[in-house]
């Protein structure tokens, strides 16, 4: 008798343990799902090379994506997100241009690219932490800026970023797609940066502001380094639209902000705050790629494609956020 | 002194004063730019924002993280129906009026529901939304023209109806002054500031904060439509995406208006202030002679420096 009352109940903790462990689980089933679907229709789009070039396309969204995540662990939001990928994207191609296109010139300007987009982000984290704005405001009216300046550098689209740089990005390296090298290093990284304390911290503040102010966490650095961690991610970002589209546009991210915010909520992440994980945004990033490439495959029309794109994303926005909700509980 | 300090910080004095500024600075550069015939081309641009803003604002007012990012999407969407509707036809207004009503109401039916049944935070909810009006878009301008827009609606929004004043600007003044009786004066209205200041202590009041939640964002539907069919009044004909700049211009004209983003503080007022200074804003910037990317730095940065005015958050204190 006992066994049978208890069995169900263990049942559902341990779905709820397994949930709290891996919050990432149900943006993980939507992926893998849509994989399904898309091999069903089209079992050519499951191939190595279809899939390589899937993660090629998206690997910006995925970084865009993680960039968001970590300011809205702390219960912000970046709406530059996009505009700092543009601004980069513009400004390493015209230097790579000016300074020959060598190997030399490429690095350089891809190191100048990361200070840009980290001088971003200081400036997002500055006017929404320390000057106090509200974030939704404040990081749009950043974002007006940082497209003026991107059409100051490169006012109109076009300009062709060297062959080294795109070669590399789309070619392979020691028989293996240089975009998994991307992937693994970018693992590496976040395992790093989840073991560090600010993780942590940003989590903490975004769980509650006053409780971790009246801890003694330095709340306003904190929020600051969150907005410089996502200025960061969103150069790499740029870094690789830069390879993919192998030219500069100086309204390449401009539509790309709000999809990044809506993978962060497809990873099941809170966007009060407090709570989520990367990996979450990473997956989600990928479900927005393959619900668009779902969609193509099925053999949609092409006028109803935007529609029903809206529509799916739409409902796993909502699956997001009522899994997420769920683990927490 | 003190009372004239408290005066000074009032939302509604500092755009006031920062409107006649920007008049100010606006007649400097060019001439003519404060005349009246300019300033009445102001003010139907500002109606149109302003009308998005007011269903924005009840929004934002009802608190618990409320906002609509699918209001850009209505607009675009109501303007194609209303030119669809009309068709340059005079008697097909009313029945214009009917269906862009029906339909702005329908999607924030829609939002209001995912908001409070599957408690989906607003932003998520339009966001989403959004995307579904920016496709469903495109499929109805595949099928069929853009429409044009009847002759009466053209001359209400562009032409002197009373007192040589436009019928938009006359419209946006009974919006207005019907927006402060119904938020200070109505059982409605004090409602939202309940839901928006507490939203428990408002349940456990008695008030129906999930109907009152879906009527906000009904309203908001609805003030998005009725901008839509102005916008088409005002251009003639509508085209791709007519209505995408009002989604975060409307949220800033009621932050600019005081409003508090947290819900539950503010006014419309301020709101129809708001949305008049981001217009002068932008059209001062375009009377300059300079790239567009000055323009946009430009813009950008004295968003940032008018936002210190308004609504900062309080320091942390132990």
């Amino acid at each position: 008798m006992a066994e049978i009352t208890i069995t169900p109940r263990t049942r559902a903790g341990g779905m709820r343990k397994l949930l709290e462990r891996y919050p990432f689980l149900p943006a993980l089933v939507i992926v893998v799902a849509l994989l399904l679907l898309n091999g069903f229709f089209s079992p050519n789009s499951l191939s190595y090379r279809s899939l390589t070039g899937l993660l090629s396309t998206y690997m910006a969204l995925v970084l865009l994506a993680i960039a968001q995540t970590y300011v809205i662990y702390a219960g912000d939001i970046d709406l530059s997100a996009g505009a700092i990928l543009s601004l980069v994207n513009v400004a390493i191609v015209v230097l790579m241009e000016r300074w020959g296109g060598g190997a030399g010139a490429v690095l350089l300007a891809l190191a100048l690219g990361l200070l840009l987009g980290l001088a971003c982000g200081l400036l997002n984290g500055i006017v929404v932490a320390a000057l106090r704005l509200q974030a939704i405001v404040a990081t749009f009216a950043t974002s007006i800026f940082f497209t003026g300046f991107a059409l100051y550098i490169l006012p109109v689209a076009g300009t062709p970023a060297p062959a080294l740089f795109w070669r590399t990005y789309g070619g392979r390296l020691l028989g293996v797609p240089f975009v998994f090298y991307i992937l693994a290093g970018l693992v590496v990284l976040l395992l790093v940066l989840s073991r560090t304390r600010l993780v942590t911290q940003l989590l903490a503040v975004g769980d509650d502001q006053q409780a971790a102010f009246q801890s003694g966490l330095p709340v306003v650095p904190i929020r600051i380094k969150g907005y410089l961690l996502s200025g960061l991610f969103s150069a790499l970002a740029a870094f690789c639209i830069t390879g993919d589209t192998a030219s500069g546009d100086p309204l390449v991210g401009g539509k790309m902000t709000l999809y990044s915010v809506a993978a962060v909520v497809l990873g099941g992440s809170a966007l009060s705050g407090g709570w989520g994980t990367v990996v979450g945004s990473l997956l989600g990033a990928l479900t927005i790629g393959l619900i668009n490439s779902v969609v193509f495959f099925m053999g949609t029309p092409s006028e109803w494609q935007n529609f029903v794109q809206g529509l799916a994303i739409l409902v796993v926005l909502m699956a997001g956020v009522l899994a997420g909700r769920r683990a927490r509980a | 002194m003190s009372r004239i300090l408290f005066f000074m910080r009032q939302p509604l004095v500092v755009a006031f004063v920062l409107i006649a500024l920007l008049l100010y600075l606006g007649q400097t550069l060019s001439p003519g730019f404060a005349s009246g015939g300019q300033v009445l081309r102001l003010l139907i641009v500002a109606s149109l924002l302003g009308i998005v803003a007011a269903g924005q604002n009840v929004v934002i007012l009802g608190g618990r993280e409320g906002i609509d990012l699918s209001v850009g999407g209505v607009v675009s969407l109501s303007a194609i129906i209303a030119g669809n509707v009309m068709n340059g036809a005079d008697s097909g207004i009313v029945p214009a009026i009917l269906a862009c009503l029906a339909a702005g109401a329908f999607f924030g039916l829609l939002n209001g529901l995912g908001v409070t049944l599957l408690r989906i935070p607003p932003l998520v909810m339009t966001l989403g939304m959004l995307g579904v009006l920016q496709g469903l878009l495109v499929v109805i301008r595949m099928g069929i023209p853009s429409g044009r827009a009847a002759p009466g609606l053209s001359g209400f929004v562009t032409q002197p109806l009373a007192a040589g004043i436009p019928g938009i600007i006359w419209l946006w003044i009974m919006i207005g002054v019907l927006m402060a009786f119904m938020l200070h004066r109505t059982v409605f209205g004090h409602r939202i500031y309940a839901i928006g200041s507490n939203e428990h202590a408002a349940y456990m009041a008695g008030v129906p904060v999930r109907l009152m939640r879906i009527a906000l964002f009904m309203t908001s539907g609805m003030f998005a439509a009725i901008a839509g069919l102005c916008l088409l009044g005002y251009a003639g004909s509508s085209f791709a995406n007519v209505g995408e700049q009002y989604t975060l211009a409307s949220i800033i004209a009621v932050v600019f208006g005081g409003t508090s983003l947290a819900g539950g503080k503010g006014g419309y007022t301020g709101t129809m202030a708001g949305a008049i200074l981001l217009v002068i804003l932008q059209s001062i910037l375009t009377t300059v002679n300079i790239d567009e990317s000055g323009r946009q730095m430009v813009f950008g940065a004295t968003l940032l420096l008018l936002m210190m005015f308004y609504g900062r958050g309080r320091a942390m204190r132990a």
